[in-house]
């Protein structure tokens, strides 16, 4: 059994990254992430590797650009306003198709907002967020245990499919301590024959590149893209359920906010109320069968975010129309508490049709 | 038997290029080619290729490249060396690349004194985009987006980065030379080679920026844009070694 310490959110993302075989870090500060970089300034030294506090969130991500096209494993860290500024990068990183993994430690917004948790880049996590057809895989662990494990998986999803991985934590996963099992060393190596790295001996060289003046060739280039994003979304959608095998109702919730769903779950059962909960832990690809199969056996759905309601307009879409979709929000950096989405969960079973508790 | 005194660096591709009859561009990459040959850095010369006419700098040149997002190049440079420090790195970047929107990023990459070089192509306006105004378009000169001239009251002045950058620490070689004629061509090699040289040896930071004429722009034949090269940008941009370190001499 591994020893377990107690670690807070964001440095355990930056052991778990080192673990990964990440040498090369490039960032700025922002709250609520600063943690990271500082954690990395301090790490990055100790194992070798390459720690730059870059001048701008821009000059970051294109720092990360020019590591990962030359074929290193290599992580930037952001919140909010600074995820939006290097959403240029995140776009060319895309049409490039490196490998690379982005932590948004979300904050309230919009504009300069809040430095309080809050999950109101949904949108801007899993529709893209920077301009062209693009997918970044969003991960959205719950727990400090999950920042570790799912960096680690960040990482090896990056590699195998060459595509940036974002893994979306809000202000407080960041903020949190907790105990975790940190992750062995990376045993995993994949060979990145495309790296321009210097020719070496090799005959052709390589570019890193998403310039396509031919619209046909741009077109191929962007079919072939869609290609690799169906198949992530056939292989790699990761959720988890809670009680959902006898549930009239489900909640969907993700992050931090199926934590305080979770208690008011119990609370509910204890009451009598058949409720369970679908988390998704990949935000995209999203568990849209799992959600349309729930559909066709309970009766309702509330979906709780920490925004206007962004996700829910993918529960929506995977329910089509089969049941209701209700939703309950915070925002601006509040959160809502158990008994607030107790209340909720009554409230659904006293206004729904077909809702009634035992 | 003929001995063959001259034939195509092997740093550079045998392909036609698309720039426009009169640019200085195709002299610049087969400079920037030669030198990279005669250092014999093949095998380890990554380029970084900008935004702007020579956005398709990595079809003409024949070892490893990026295409970099508009300014960015010297942010990407940055990644890349850190990688691979032994690697020849350069980024090659126009005046609006280098001097509007990445006037941030070769700035910094200056200094923090960062081990590679920059090859900075200042023809004083936007070419890719059709002849706007760039930030070391000169006062009074006309062009789409200055149609009565550059005047500073509502456009600002240009700016002279080469001077701007030698008063940062990190920047240890900075040259500005020209390559209208034979003899401008010879010495803008020397100083390309000696910017290399330099990173080579691990001294930071160095950049040649080279006057360069854009005839369609400018509106004015190949030969016409040579001379007003000559008579306009020489003297407000003038040529010569701007900074250099001691170790380098």
């Amino acid at each position: 059994m591994q020893e377990k310490v107690l670690m807070k959110g964001n440095e355990a993302i930056g052991e778990a990254a080192i673990a990964s075989g990440c040498r090369y870090y490039f960032g700025y500060p922002i709250t609520p992430q600063t943690e990271l970089a500082e954690y990395m300034a301090k790490r990055m030294a100790e194992v070798d590797g390459v720690f730059i506090q870059a001048e701008s969130e821009i000059a970051a991500i294109n720092m990360v650009y020019g590591a990962a096209g030359a074929g290193a494993r290599t992580m930037t860290s952001s919140s909010s306003p600074g995820i939006s500024l290097k959403q240029e990068g995140i776009s060319y990183i895309a049409g490039a198709e490196l490998p690379c993994v982005l932590v948004n430690i979300v904050r309230g917004g919009p504009g300069l907002g809040s430095i309080q948790p809050s999950q109101s880049d949904y949108f801007q996590a899993t529709k893209g967020g920077g301009h062209g057809d693009y997918r970044n895989i969003v991960i959205a662990p719950n727990s400090v245990q999950e920042l570790v494990d799912y960096t680690v998986l960040a990482f090896d999803l990056a590699d195998q499919y060459r595509n940036p991985v974002l893994l979306l934590g809000d202000g407080a996963l960041g903020q949190m301590m907790e105990p975790a099992v940190l992750p062995d060393k990376s045993e995993i190596f994949h060979a990145k024959p495309w790296a321009a790295c210097g020719l070496r001996g090799r005959d052709k060289p390589n570019i890193i590149n998403s310039l396509y003046l031919d619209p046909g060739q741009l077109e191929q280039h962007n079919i072939r893209l869609q290609q690799k994003y169906q198949t992530i979304s056939a292989s790699e959608v990761r959720y988890e359920e809670y009680l959902t095998g006898d549930a009239d109702l489900i909640i969907v919730a993700y992050g931090i906010t199926s934590r305080i769903a979770r208690s008011a779950i119990e609370k509910a059962r204890d009451s009598g109320y058949r409720v369970g909960m679908l988390r998704p832990i990949t935000l995209w690809p999203f568990p849209t069968h799992v959600i349309n199969q729930l559909a066709s056996r309970v009766k309702s759905f509330l979906t709780l975010e920490l925004s206007a309601g962004q996700m829910v307009e993918d529960v929506r879409l995977a329910v089509n129309g089969l049941k209701p979709v209700r939703f309950y929000g915070r925002m601006g950096g509040m959160i809502p508490t158990t008994q607030e989405i107790y209340e909720q969960i009554l409230n659904s079973f006293n206004h729904e049709e077909g809702l009634s508790d035992e | 038997m003929n001995e063959k005194l001259f034939t195509r660096p092997a740093s550079l591709l045998d392909v036609p290029t698309h720039y426009c009859p009169g640019c200085h561009h195709g002299i610049i990459h087969r400079l920037v080619a030669e030198v990279i040959d005669e250092l014999g850095v093949r095998n380890t010369a990554i380029g970084i290729a900008p935004v702007g006419c020579s956005v398709l700098a990595y079809d003409y040149f024949n070892f490893d490249m990026f295409g970099a997002a508009h300014g960015r190049a010297p942010a990407v440079a940055t990644g890349v060396k850190r990688v691979h420090p032994d690697a020849l790195v350069f980024t090659y970047q126009g005046d609006g690349d280098l001097a509007a929107i990445g006037c941030g990023e070769i700035v910094h990459a200056a200094a923090r004194g960062e081990n590679i070089s920059t090859i900075f192509i200042n023809n004083a306006i936007y070419g890719m985009t059709g002849g706007q105004m760039a930030p070391t378009t000169l006062l009074s000169q006309i062009t789409n987006t200055t149609p009565r001239g550059r005047k500073s009251e509502s456009a600002g002045n240009p700016i002279r980065m080469s001077e701007m950058l030698a008063t940062l620490d990190g920047a240890n070689y900075i040259a500005r030379v020209s390559v209208h004629d034979a003899i401008h061509m010879a010495n803008a090699k020397k100083c390309i080679r000696k910017a290399f040289d330099m990173q080579i040896q691990g001294k930071g930071f160095s950049m040649v920026e080279i006057l360069a004429t854009c005839p369609t722009n400018w509106g004015l034949s190949p030969l016409q844009a040579v001379e007003w090269l000559k008579s306009n940008l020489i003297p407000y941009y003038p040529l010569g070694v701007i900074k250099t370190s001691q170790e380098v001499e």
